[in-house]
């Protein structure tokens, strides 16, 4: 009961269940929280005589400190002192890291690495003296900045069946077709941000975070302190996407400087060193072949990336990790090169991998259909294998040809015009496109205790992140709908290192993993439910508060007998995870229009058909695949990390130059949500959600502006400058 | 910030010569956080009023502390200088141009990344340190005008559409008030590109004069990343009247291309006189990007900007391709 | 003239007065002075839009003015415009249409759109707005009058969603 999930749940519990709240669109229970302005977010925990601190971060690319002119600074007004302790972080920690990152900000890595925490009275104190401190380096020369030119090695090693090269040149159709993507910033709307205040030995910390369990470890490796000193509270998360997985040095900096003076502190990074500081996804370069025979069917696949990370780091864009199992084709090399340049970690963004992965590979099947005479829908129906490519274990649910067929009914696909530049409305080029959208599943190990209070309401905990995703609504129904407690009488907390380990909010794993330990908790209190009414568990019925089986019903309250139920579930990954090729599927559909003098592009219908197994919440479902799309047009569109190559430096470090998509760039999205379940992705039947919606959608967008326009993209994102060049001449 | 003194402003000649005026603060307050902009003495604008738009010698008398909200809501703004209405909506957020003064939006700053970020070399932001833009990331940049010195641009949006209606700058000064023709208020970088205007320290700009209504054709096409909030890449306005099947008058201008809004009068003069026609606007377009010089990372800015001039010559006279 | 005058004004209808050091903006005295924390710090630029306040009717990014020169303002936060029992119109329909997701962005959304929609009652134009004279009423407009808020969650439909319900139960 207790352990790993090792062989699918066929059961289906949650659809015998009598509550009916569970997959219902429901309100978030924080919203009137959110509304008014009452979340409390990290930055605003306010423990008396707190102090205010701001780091200091290099203006060199590579190199050490020479010297740091603290005393004019230390003499400025309100400063209480300057930290440059050698346990501060150079960079952060990837997701589920578990220990602290590098140390020792006294070697520089990356242009903009932190280096110094200065603490004031007032934060405006602590702006200007950071500001105004003095460094002298001594600067490393040499030092390579552009992943073009550094040399790379294989991150891991390449999967390689068959003979690609034979199969490109026996092929009837064939693309080979270099893409470059840019590299993109979670830029999460909250900044990271903590405060540190120490009761003797024992820290508290009121961060920004997502993956808590994983969080405290880290921060107590990182102040080489025991775990159990380490408490975290983040109840509210003002957004992550990766960015907030692991500790970052506003944490530890806090921690240190609280410490040495005594009194709490508060770092909270600028926007502009949240750029600079944390997480990048990396640039992409991808090879794409795709070698088919005259039916269209995949021969070959070749999928060959280049990314870059800082020396040491592990983490590479497993850019090709949907290529493995999406499309057929016996003759494959996959592989992903990495290059070691000095710029900003890179790390986890959305859905790291499939992000950029897929907006290659859907642009090449595209460019593929198109040479085979082929619907590009056609084409990928013909192309899905009956089992993994190379691994030979059955898919374990997959509605990826019923999202293109429900989705080009609904878009109206049959008005397409197979060839380009066949549709302009004025001074409008307009054009249709398709993508299918893929991102791997995985379930991880969690706990969440579950409370069945004498009165018959429910508690439930979990030190489990909600950023957004929706985590307090839909564990409240699962447990609700277990129970059968009315959502009115369920209350969660998540968010705090006390209570148990959920899996965090990562890799759109939360909800399946978390809510899987929820759902396990509560079938343990309904054995002793039915214990208690003498009734066989599985035939026990629990509605609005009454327990029945039979002819046998009674009042919870009643069996409850003045005394609380508790218990705590838990789930590991077991056989499931290596038995099935498990991932969530779908389908965009794109109408563009591309403007025929100025090359700016606009999307002006965008719909997401998703398959992710059972729907948790009907609302908070589709609210993340509408911001997973909306993530997929600023990666078609704008998005664009710009770094000079002369040393590194990030340039667009805010949000003016960052381009995120505005509310003009979005038209209204549709989303349509296919009803599955998928037994062997968790005992819910649910997979993940929160990444699959910018999984393929910028492939979609990139082939309707071919569409439009008759230019392919194969550099994103598709800026005015990028197109402006190839356009047809608008004048003839 | 640096620590500063601040006063409110009773009337114009509180101001010194050591003061930085603040009005609607959204571009020096964004500058000061970033110390950029370190100004020991700061001086509020706000009580002095300068908030009026008043109708004289058949124009408009826009008051320097009116603000960009309430210019480009202006019923007369809106009926006879459709161009600066278009021109100021198309310029930031609602919230900003709620604050965003005429005078201040005048006074606007470059947005080039090196001169925002204070470690970098910058002529404009330290004089002598040299330019990190010229071989660095500059796709913002200028493509006319620039110098060795400098190659950043002016990037407001209100001040293009000015020009283009040949507006003026009246100055205040400790000596008496001057009207300078907004087409010399910018300057270009040439030595002194610290220097973004004619503005003397102590001075301060009071209103700035439209003169009489053309009527016409008015249009302001501002090409961006994005569909909104974003500075533009190249922007045209334009002022085009038509009689007897021939143009008129042609005024145009064009932002975020120099380090001043964009002014070519052989545009102007191709233009005149003509039977509109694509060849004719290709032909002006030409002329016009025939003497733009692209920086290392900005070669697509002179296509965009030909292509963009035919696009809004061709709105304004209702030519179809 | 004197330097460093005290600035008197009005939070959510609170006379305040604020003499502290003038560097601090109203967006950093609204929530470390007053613990009006509803109003967030998202980038301290102009560019994000979450720390948007109504100052005298109109929305305005708090981080780009300062505290010391609100004098004589009428300041209305997040907490002015509803609480989470008695909820603003435009609250209600933000919950409905789950207009949020993080929630981080969302009190600048909110106070956003409750200005906006004095703007729209005005008849002022936008960029989007085809005649400048008479405004009518589109997506598109509650779009591009919108664009001064990001949201990195993507709730962008959902906000207007609830911004239009609001639009449309108002003639």
């Amino acid at each position: 009961m207790f352990g790993t999930f090792d062989s699918p749940d066929q059961r289906n519990l949650l659809d015998r269940t009598g509550q009916g709240i569970i997959g219902k669109g429901l309100d978030r229970p924080e919203a009137g929280l959110k509304v008014t302005g009452r979340a409390t977010y990290a930055a605003e925990y306010r423990p008396e005589n707190c102090a205010d601190g701001v780091l200091v971060t290099a203006t060199v690319a590579q190199g050490k400190i020479l010297q740091i002119e603290s005393e004019k600074i230390e003499a400025l007004p309100g400063v209480l002192g300057i930290f440059t302790d050698k346990l501060m972080l150079r960079r952060p920690a990837q997701g589920t890291a578990g220990r602290a990152p590098a140390q020792d900000p006294r070697q520089i890595e990356y242009h903009g690495q932190p280096l110094a925490l200065v603490v004031a009275e007032t934060f405006e104190q602590a702006m200007h003296a950071a500001k105004a401190l003095c460094i002298t380096y001594e600067r490393h020369h040499d030092v390579p900045y552009d992943p073009e030119t550094a040399p790379s090695e294989p991150a891991e090693k390449p999967i390689i069946l068959g003979d690609l090269d034979e199969a490109m040149a026996n092929a009837a159709h064939k693309v080979d077709a270099t893409y470059e993507t840019a590299g993109h910033a979670s830029a999460a709307m909250e900044p990271h941000a903590s405060i540190a205040s120490w009761q003797g030995d024992d820290l508290t910390i009121w961060g920004s975070f997502q993956m808590i369990s994983h969080n405290v470890k880290e921060l107590a490796d990182a102040l080489r302190i025991a775990p159990k000193r380490v408490r975290i509270l983040s109840p509210y998360v003002g957004g992550g996407f990766g960015s907030k997985l692991g500790i970052s040095h506003d944490a530890v900096a806090a921690a240190l400087a609280a410490k040495a003076l005594g009194r709490p502190v508060r770092v909270v990074l600028t926007r502009q060193q949240v750029f600079t500081t944390i997480m990048r996804r990396s640039e992409t370069r991808q090879r794409l072949r795709l070698a088919a025979d005259g039916d269209g069917r995949l021969t070959g696949l070749g999928h060959e990336a280049w990314v870059s990370n800082l020396p040491q780091e592990s983490f590479a864009e497993p850019v090709t990790q949907a290529t493995q199992f999406l499309y057929g084709g016996e003759n494959r090399k996959l592989c992903v090169n990495i290059a070691r340049i000095s710029r900003l970690t890179a790390g986890s963004v959305r859905a790291p991998g499939e992000a950029v992965g897929m907006q290659a590979l859907e642009a090449a099947m595209d460019e593929l259909a198109e040479r085979a005479g082929l619907d590009p829908i056609e084409l990928r129906k013909r192309n899905l294998p009956s089992s993994e490519p190379g691994k030979d274990r059955p898919y374990s649910s997959r509605m990826l040809a019923e999202a293109l067929d429900q989705g080009a009914a609904a878009f109206g696909w049959h008005e397409r015009q197979p060839k380009p530049c066949m549709t302009r409305e004025g001074e409008w080029w307009i054009g249709l496109g398709v993508a299918s959208a893929a991102r791997v599943n995985m379930l991880m190990p969690a706990a969440a205790r579950v409370r069945l209070e004498p009165d018959g309401s429910l508690l439930v905990q979990s030190d489990q992140t909600d950023i957004g995703t929706g985590s307090y609504a839909i564990l409240g129904q699962i447990a609700g709908e277990m129970l059968g407690v009315p959502i009115e009488r369920v209350r969660v907390e998540l968010g705090d290192s006390e209570l148990p380990s959920g899996a965090g909010s990562g890799g759109s794993f939360g909800a399946s993993s978390t809510g899987s330990a929820v759902f396990r908790a509560c079938e343990a209190i309904r054995d002793r439910l039915a214990h208690r009414l003498g009734a066989r568990s599985d035939r026990l019925d629990l509605r609005n508060g009454i327990a029945s089986s039979g002819e046998r019903s009674a009042p919870v309250a009643e069996l409850l007998r003045g005394y609380a139920l508790e218990e705590i579930g838990r789930i590991k990954p077991g056989k499931t995870q290596i038995d099935y090729a498990q991932a969530s599927y779908g389908a965009f559909f794109c109408e563009v229009a591309v403007n025929a003098f100025t090359a700016e592009t606009r999307i002006r219908r965008l719909l997401g058909v998703f398959g992710f197994g059972r729907v948790l919440n009907q609302k908070t479902a589709r609210s993340q695949c509408l911001g997973g799309m909306v993530w997929g047009i600023g990666s078609a569109l704008s998005e664009e990390l710009s770094f000079d190559l002369r040393d590194g430096r990030l340039m667009n470090h805010d949000l003016e130059q960052y381009h995120l998509p505005v509310h003009a760039d979005i038209p209204d999205l549709d989303v349509i949500l296919l009803e599955e379940r998928d037994t062997a992705a968790s005992p819910l039947q649910a997979k993940g959600v929160g990444e699959l919606g910018i999984c393929g959608t910028a492939g979609a967008i990139a082939n309707a502006v071919y569409n439009a326009c008759g230019v392919r993209a194969y550099s994103f994102p598709i800026t005015p400058d990028r197109l402006i060049d190839r356009l047809p001449e608008p004048l003839t | 910030m640096r620590p500063f003194e601040y006063r409110r402003a009773t009337k114009p000649s509180d101001i010194s010569a050591a003061d930085r005026i603040i009005a609607g603060g959204t571009n020096i307050l964004d500058l000061m956080k970033l110390e950029v902009e370190v100004p020991a003495q700061i001086i509020d604008i706000n009580p002095l009023g300068m908030t009026e738009i008043s109708e004289i010698d058949g124009g408009l008398r826009i008051g320097a502390m009116v603000r960009n909200t309430d210019c480009a809501a202006d019923a007369r703004v809106r009926r006879d200088y459709p161009l600066l209405a278009r021109a100021i909506l198309a310029g930031a957020s609602p919230q900003l141009r709620n604050r965003a003064t005429t005078g201040g939006n005048l006074c606007q700053r470059t947005r080039c990344s090196y001169f925002m970020q204070p470690e970098a070399r910058c002529n404009k932001r330290d004089p002598g340190t040299g330019c990190d833009a010229l071989h660095g990331v500059n796709r913002s940049h200028a493509i006319f005008g620039a110098s060795e010195n400098c190659i950043a641009t002016y990037p407001g949006d209100m001040a293009v559409a000015l020009l283009a209606l040949g507006a003026s700058v009246e100055i205040l000064g400790r000596t008496g008030t001057r009207s300078v023709p907004i087409g010399d208020f910018h300057r270009l970088p040439e030595h002194q590109p610290a220097k973004d205007n004619l503005l003397e320290p102590g001075e301060l700009i009071s209103s700035v004069t439209l003169p009489p209504a053309m009527g016409g054709a008015q249009i302001y096409r501002k090409v961006r990343d994005r569909s909104s909030f974003a500075f533009a890449l190249v922007s045209v306005a334009a002022a085009i009247t038509i009689a007897d099947g021939r143009i008129r008058h042609a005024a145009l201008a064009f932002g975020s291309v120099a380090h001043k809004p964009w002014q070519d009068p052989a545009v102007e003069t191709a233009l005149v006189g003509q039977e509109p026609s694509l060849k004719l606007f290709a032909q002006a377009a030409d002329l016009l990007v025939g003497k733009a010089k692209a920086q290392s990372g900005n070669a697509f800015k002179i296509p965009l900007l030909r292509r963009a001039l035919i696009a809004v010559l061709s709105e304004a006279t209702n030519t179809e391709a | 003239m004197s330097c460093n005058p005290p600035a008197k004004f009005t939070v959510n209808g609170m006379a305040r007065t604020y003499t502290g050091d003038p560097r601090r903006s109203l967006l950093d005295f609204l929530r470390d002075d007053l613990g009006l924390c509803g109003t967030k710090k998202g980038c301290d630029h102009g560019q994000c839009g979450a720390c948007t306040v109504i100052v005298d009717g109109r929305r305005i990014n708090s981080c780009l003015t300062l505290a010391i020169m609100q004098h004589g303002s009428e300041i209305t936060t997040i907490e002015g415009l509803g609480e989470p029992d008695h909820l603003s119109a435009l609250q209600r329909a933000f919950i409905k249409h789950d207009g949020f997701q993080c929630g981080y962005c969302t009190p600048g959304q909110i106070c956003s759109a409750t200005a906006m929609l004095e703007e729209l009652a005005q008849g002022w134009p936008s960029h989007v707005s085809a005649d400048l004279q008479h405004i009518k009423l589109s997506d598109d407009e509650l779009r591009e009058r919108m664009s001064g808020n990001l949201c990195r969650c993507g709730a962008y439909s959902n906000i207007i969603a609830a911004i239009r319900e609001i639009t449309e139960a108002t003639p």
